[in-house]
């Protein structure tokens, strides 16, 4: 099996601080679908940009497509939403804007946006329930919407590879579920590599394959029906 | 007032500027980089103070240092480890530093230093239309085709960059062409009104805009209109353009927080 994502004993620190991960071996292979969770604090956010190569390891290496995390050569099959993402920037952004931006890569990286890609926008914001909203300012809508239209963003791309961290912050019951079954769609149909950190995965749970639950280190990884007792409120910070 | 040759290039080099200012600045106020402007502003002075020294252009060496200057201040937000404004005060005082010593070893403390400082309509020259068309053309258009890429570095760098844009490169672009717009814009404004037009008219236009899109085209219009009625304004009433034309500027704002302030009264 071809890998997506691989890192090989890895540990990292922020610049000069306590170790934050240490002996982190994982490899997911091209197409699978994996939850990641762990409490606060306990480097999932961290573990996904090793991942990315938006952080290099202290010790011990990370790969992307069989290729050094940090010089991916195929960085454009790559959406990444991160934790609490934010629009910067001090005009009023749309929500198409926004969304258009996550397409700049698969398309044409200088000039006008093609029809087609125009097309691909449309429907990733259609995914999110937000098209009637579309022509409005990010800033004029609920935080849950500009949450979705993050994940809209990521979904624009169309990604090979989609590295969520905690996409339902802030979302209600129905998008969740909603959410859960787009990304099953997608995971299904097209095969789309899913890494998905998030503390409540009640609505995924159902169509991830293997759970990974990282504290410090990865202390988990199996099919979720394999998860101790213990664990089964993943935001748990019992040892 | 068109009749007068030096008018007509006044007009001419101010409207590319008054176009060029508020267009690249968008980039600079998005970022939150509002007195990039100002900083690279201060090169320049040293870079017309050079000019003087070695008898060439005053605006060809405001160009060079402008460049320089700007593509510091974004090595050493990047790479120094030097907080923003950090990076900006380093440059800022060195640049008028070094102004300073070398315009008074060029022993031109007197002359026409003014016009540089605060902008002047009687000095445009044919050279200087032809410099400002073709400089101010390339970097439109270099604006014009990285705009969806700036806009999403803009938006979020991160996610530019692992999606694998040329993030580092678009950033250098950005402060390369801020420094083109204050070598530029030097004749008509002055280096130390330079920066306003490039930020004035954009934070104006964020009151009343709708989206990205619509801010810088409304900005667009704010600079040329602030550059069209200054000049004017500054010919009859025989005041300095720079200051004029910055006032026009910072009018549109007071204009356009009224018009944002009643639209959210109803
Ligand atoms: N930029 C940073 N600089 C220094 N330390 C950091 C930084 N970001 C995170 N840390 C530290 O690294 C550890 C892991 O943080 P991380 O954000 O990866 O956890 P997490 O599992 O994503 O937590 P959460 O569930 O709250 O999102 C924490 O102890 C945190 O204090
Ligand atoms: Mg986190």
């Amino acid at each position: 099996m071809s890998l997506a994502v691989e890192l090989r004993d890895v540990s990292f620190a922020y610049h000069g601080g306590p170790p934050v991960l240490e002996g982190v071996d994982l490899a997911v292979g091209l197409g699978e679908f994996v939850a990641i969770a762990g409490p606060n604090g306990g480097g999932k956010t961290t573990l996904l940009r090793v991942v990315l190569g938006l952080e290099q390891p202290t010790s011990g290496s990370a790969s992307l497509f069989c290729e050094p995390a940090a010089r991916c050569s195929r960085r454009s099959a790559i959406a990444y939403l991160a934790q609490r993402a934010q629009a910067g920037g001090e005009a009023p952004v749309t929500v198409r804007e926004v969304v258009s931006a996550g397409r700049l890569a698969a398309g044409p990286l200088f000039g006008q946006l093609r029809r087609s890609d125009r097309v691909i926008v449309d429907e990733a914001i259609a995914r999110v329930g937000l098209t009637a909203s579309a022509a409005r300012p990010l800033r004029t809508l609920s935080g849950g919407m500009q949450q979705r239209a993050f994940i809209a963003k990521a979904l624009a791309a169309k990604p090979e590879l989609l590295v969520l961290d905690e996409p339902t912050t802030g979302v209600d019951a129905a998008s969740q579920e909603s959410l859960a079954e787009l990304l099953a769609e997608l995971h299904g149909e097209l095969g789309v590599t899913i890494l998905y950190v998030s503390h409540e995965f009640g609505a995924v749970e159902k169509f991830v394959q293997r759970v990974v639950l990282v504290r410090g280190g990865i202390v988990f990884d199996g099919a979720p029906h394999e998860l101790p007792g213990l664990w089964h409120d993943p935001s748990h910070s019992h040892a | 007032m068109l009749d007068l040759e030096f008018m007509r290039l006044a007009f001419a080099v101010g409207a590319i500027v008054g176009v060029l200012a508020p267009a690249v600045g968008f980039f600079l106020v998005q970022r939150r980089q509002s007195l990039v402007g100002d900083g690279i502003g201060h090169v320049a002075f040293a870079g017309v103070a050079a000019g003087y020294l070695l008898h060439i252009s005053p605006v060809l060496t405001a160009l060079v240092a402008s460049v320089l200057g700007a593509v510091a201040i974004e090595l050493l937000r990047t790479r120094g480890r030097a907080a923003g404004d950090q990076a900006l005060a380093i440059v800022f005082y060195t640049g008028i530093a070094l102004g300073v010593v070398l315009v008074s070893s060029a022993g031109a403390l007197n002359v026409n230093l003014f016009q540089y400082l605060f902008g002047s309509i009687l000095t445009v020259t044919r050279g200087d239309l032809v410099l400002v068309a073709a400089l101010g053309g390339v970097a439109l258009i270099a604006l014009a085709a990285s705009y969806r890429a700036l806009v999403s570095v803009t938006l979020d760098e991160e996610a530019a960059r692992v999606q694998g844009l040329p993030v580092a490169a678009l950033n250098v672009l950005v402060a390369i062409m801020a420094a083109t717009t204050v070598a530029l814009s030097m004749r008509i404004v002055g280096i130390l009104l330079v920066a306003a037009l490039m930020v004035l008219p954009v934070i104006a236009a964020g009151r009343v805009a709708w989206s990205m899109f619509s801010t810088l085209v409304i900005a667009v219009g704010i600079g040329l209109v602030s550059v069209l009625v200054g000049l004017t304004t500054s010919y009859y009433a025989d005041l300095p353009p720079g200051g004029t034309i910055v006032l026009f500027a910072a009018g549109s704002f007071l204009l356009c927080s009224v018009v944002d302030a009643v639209r959210r009264r109803s």
